[in-house]
């Protein structure tokens, strides 16, 4: 079995610029989103306190809304998860001294409802205090620059600054794009986005890293090729491998939106985003902007230094 | 010809073997067991206790698998959960003869089933964190501000009392914020009273400064004492922690330091939050009362006298009367250390504070010869834990000597330590997980790694062929290794750390997939198939390189800046991206090798078609 038969080189390059005009725009709405409808964040990040009850049979929402909001929690949300008989219930922070003791005032509350006759099992709790939100936001944004700078710096030295600019530049794309996914849908932004967002990150550069290697290679090896047709040479030949590569990976997130439930659903779900884009931009995003940056063979082969000796 | 040098074959070899024995107690699951942990100070898990749970398994006939003992408590391994309850109930019975006042927790358990001989060479079952098997969370914030606040009201008395003492005037001392003001009338009596305060107080920076005609001396604590200070605070609210928690008969609590100020309490298996947190909240008091009797017969109290049990050191508890009247609390004791007193007996150094000192100085003054006890009430419930005799007038510095032994100190500062009020804890995180939802998360968990593990499997063979397999075999070796090394480090396992191994697996095929298409590739273009094997495997590994060093810098990343969640999934991330090299590159190599590597006329290798453009 062979997938890609490939006679030709393909001549991405060609299209190079309607390629970026696509992904600035992808990039632009991302951003857009982000700034208009904001991220949906977890607790973990707002504080609150976050509870999981099963019931035996399905209750009325509503009841419980008003159940609660009668006893004092302000904007609490009620919702379905995973089955109509599992409520998740979201309450924000409130200036009350006992935060603590949220949890088991919304059960009591709960009791009270009675909807079905049933009493609700608690299933799982979560309370965040302010301050740890604030530097859970913090540290995720200092593990962000610290990976940018750390994945910058080892490219910059291995292969050349063009290649560390235009991969950051394009897998930063890919992450801005994964949340302007999580913005426009409005999904949740948890801690486990956060680390799937981040291994994103190392994943797609990686992918950069093995066309950057083909560039390098055919740069040194075959004389007489323009820089375009390198980088076209340079896709076509590992395009399969990138593909394989991303399916496979592709199958294992697969697997776990599928068995994975609402645990590891988002976490999941950013990584599909994550790896689709990642394809895309590092084919399509890098290597046109290593062009633009002005990439060329003389950088990678060393002229040979002339004896300085002369016979006359 | 590609073949390895023994070395490295054995090298492949051992790692799989090491990889399969720490692998294994993962499989051996677990067997019920009844875990017996001191609850009070008083009463230590040690040899005779262990004794003492045997002969009480053996009169109730209940055979028991194995009797461990650790640190600070004893397992009792048993064949099922039915005799595991009537030895709960029998031990329960043998070492808490008192229901309300147990001494012991007794409780069930899991211990791993695996044989002793993979336990000896520390070969563990994974250890599963919180989200897996249920359990409560608690985040705790120490309050430093508030103790050091507190610590400076003690500075300021005690300046108080020396500044009296040495008969300097001084025109007021206050707290205001984080400092202490000693307001002076003129710079004369300010500088010999700064003399005097820093001969006694090593620990204060003074500083001088004026207002109008108020000359201020501004008393600070060097950094280092608030830093000697805050570590202490957090020791003692951890050791306060440790006591309590043990009262709830969980299994394995985690009580940890996180950061400066925060401690982190982890309750496997507990559902009962309230309960909990009521423990985590209370605090033991102490109370120093003059004695009135020291033998009492009878249950009846003397007029105007409390009875409170004292335990001595044979074991058996004598009552004592103490007077009513309260001589000082817990909050005047600033610490307790054991130590030896001038003629090398070990003795138990207390310290008051300033105020504390004097009232005690006017009691031992009023009662030479008298004895005092020092009581330590927890759960509602009074205990002398020093009924000693006043041989001297002292302050706030003093010693309680006897016929102590070393540990015996140690075990009285750490009760009058317990006692002193530490400082104030709020929770700022709290997470509850059913077991139910912990039993779910795991089947969740092992099935996305599963079903993804066999569909990657499946393409890889229809696809490479012999190379797939290969491959099939070096993820293989990978999640062994990974699992190895978690069982070896026991590392927390959690469910964001078990979808780390399915994604690290996910992207640990791109390196086999690497090789074999450079291997296809070198065949396409005429390569004997021994010479593409060779070049594919080194070209590919400087392409696999660079993508996992980019990769573990993302990993790295986070295992720095991630707390909770995030950290579970950046160790095994990293973890498996380490173990993903050397199963990627070099067992599969040296599988290839076996399998091709010997053969001189090999004409041609099971990796599948190769296409040919213009064939």
């Amino acid at each position: 079995m062979e997938f890609f038969r490939i006679r030709k080189d393909i001549p991405f390059m060609r299209h190079a610029l309607v390629f970026n005009i696509i992904s600035l725009i992808t990039f632009l709405l991302a951003v857009f989103f982000l700034f208009t409808k904001g991220l949906h964040f977890s607790i973990e990040f707002t504080g609150g306190t976050l509870m999981e009850v099963s019931y035996a049979q399905a209750p009325d929402l509503q009841q419980l809304r008003k159940q609660l909001e009668s006893d004092g929690f302000l904007d609490p949300q009620v919702q379905n998860f995973g089955s109509s008989r599992d409520v998740l219930i979201r309450v924000p922070l409130s200036k009350d001294s006992e935060t603590s003791k949220v949890g088991e005032r919304v059960m009591a509350s709960l009791a009270k409802a009675g909807t079905s006759g049933t009493a609700p099992e608690l299933k799982r709790v979560e309370f965040v205090g302010p301050q740890v939100g604030k530097e859970l936001a913090e540290d995720g944004a200092l593990a962000l620059l610290l990976v940018i700078v750390g994945i910058m710096l080892y490219l910059a030295m291995r292969f050349e600054w063009r290649f560390a600019v235009s991969a950051i530049i394009a897998n930063m794309h890919d992450v801005v794009i994964i949340l302007g996914f999580f913005s426009f849908f409005q999904w949740e932004f948890s801690l486990p986005v956060l680390a799937a967002v981040l291994a994103v990150l190392g994943y797609s550069v990686n992918e950069s890293v093995v066309v950057f290697d083909r560039v390098r290679e055919t740069f040194k090896k075959k004389r007489g090729m323009t820089t375009p047709q390198v980088l076209d040479h340079a896709i076509t030949s590992t395009i399969s491998r990138t593909i394989i590569t991303h399916g496979s990976t592709q199958m294992m997130v697969t697997s776990m939106l599928i068995f994975g439930g609402v645990a590891l659903h988002y976490f999941a779900l950013a990584l599909t985003i994550g790896i689709c884009f990642g394809i895309y931009s590092s084919v399509l995003v890098a290597s046109p902007l290593v062009m633009w940056l002005g990439v060329s063979r003389e950088q990678f082969v060393k002229p040979k230094v002339e004896k300085q000796e002369a016979v006359v | 010809m590609n073949r390895y040098p023994l070395w490295k074959n054995a090298t492949v070899l051992i790692a799989l073997v090491l990889g399969l024995l720490y692998t294994l107690p993962n499989f051996f699951g677990e067997a019920p067991a009844v875990q017996v942990a001191s609850v009070k100070a008083t009463h230590k898990v040690d040899l005779k206790l262990m004794n003492q749970v045997e002969v009480a398994l053996k009169a109730a006939s209940v055979v028991p698998q194995g009797v461990y003992l650790d640190l600070n408590s004893i397992r009792v391994r048993l064949a099922d959960t039915d005799t595991q309850l009537k030895a709960k109930d029998v031990i329960e019975k043998a070492l808490n003869p008192v229901p309300a006042d147990a001494p012991y927790s007794v409780a069930l358990n899991l211990v791993s089933n695996s044989p002793n001989w993979l336990t000896g060479i520390h070969a563990l079952p994974m250890y599963l964190g919180l989200d897996l098997r249920g359990g409560v969370h608690f985040l705790l914030q120490v309050d430093m501000k508030g103790a050091l606040t507190k610590r400076l009201d003690s500075v300021a008395a005690d300046l108080r009392t020396l500044l009296r003492d040495k008969n300097l005037r001084h025109a007021g001392i206050a707290r205001s914020g984080q400092v202490v003001n000693v307001q002076f009338r003129d710079t004369d009596m300010r500088d010999k009273a700064k003399q005097v305060i820093a001969g006694s107080q090593p620990d204060l920076v003074l500083t001088e400064a004026q207002t109008g005609a108020d000359f201020t001396l501004v008393v600070t604590l060097k950094p280092q004492a608030i830093k000697a200070f805050q570590d202490d605070a957090l020791k003692q609210n951890i050791a306060t922690l440790n006591k309590r928690i043990n009262e709830l008969a969980v299994a394995e609590p985690v009580i940890q330091q996180q950061g400066a100020d925060r401690i982190v309490v982890q309750l496997p298996g507990v559902q009962d939050v309230a309960r909990a947190k009521d423990l985590i909240g209370r605090t033991a008091t102490l109370e120093v009362r003059m004695v009135e009797q020291a033998l009492v017969s009878g249950n009846d109290a003397p007029a105007g006298t409390d009875l409170v049990p004292e335990r001595r050191r044979d074991g058996s508890t004598t009552m004592v009367a103490v007077k009513k009247l309260v001589v000082l609390t817990g909050d005047r004791f600033n610490g307790a250390q054991a130590t030896f007193d001038e003629n090398q007996r070990p003795a138990v150094a207390v310290q008051l504070d300033a105020a504390g000192g004097r009232i005690m100085r006017d009691v031992t003054r009023e009662n030479l010869k008298k004895m005092m006890a020092i009581i330590l009430i927890e759960k509602g419930k009074p205990e002398a834990i020093s009924v000693a005799t006043i041989q001297g007038e002292f302050g706030n510095r003093f010693q309680i000597t006897g016929m102590f032994s070393p540990e015996e100190t140690n075990t009285l500062a750490i009760l009058i330590r317990s006692g002193a009020v530490a400082a104030p804890m709020d929770i700022i995180e709290e997470r509850v997980i059913g077991p139910s939802l912990g039993a779910e998360n795991i089947a969740k968990g092992f099935n996305s790694t599963l079903w993804g593990f066999i569909a990657i499997s499946l393409f890889m063979m229809s696809y490479y062929l012999l190379f797939g397999a290969v491959s099939v075999f070096a993820l293989s070796a990978n999640l062994l290794f990974l699992v190895a090394l978690l069982s070896l480090l026991q590392a927390t396992l959690t469910l964001p750390g078990i979808a780390a191994i399915a994604l690290t697996l996910g992207m640990a095929i791109d390196a086999n997939v690497l090789i074999n298409e450079r291997v296809r590739e070198e065949l396409r273009n005429g390569s004997t198939p021994q010479a593409a094997i060779t070049a594919g495997y080194e070209r590919a590994w400087a392409t696999i390189l660079d993508s996992n060093v980019t990769t573990l810098i993302a990993g790295i990343a986070l295992l720095i800046f991630g707390s909770g969640p995030v950290r579970g999934f950046a160790v095994v991330h990293c973890l498996g991206i380490l173990t993903s090299i050397f199963s990627s590159v070099v067992v599969s190599r040296a599988a290839i090798n076996l399998i091709y590597g010997s053969r001189r006329k090999l004409e041609a290798v099971s990796i599948g078609q190769i296409w040919k453009a213009g064939v």
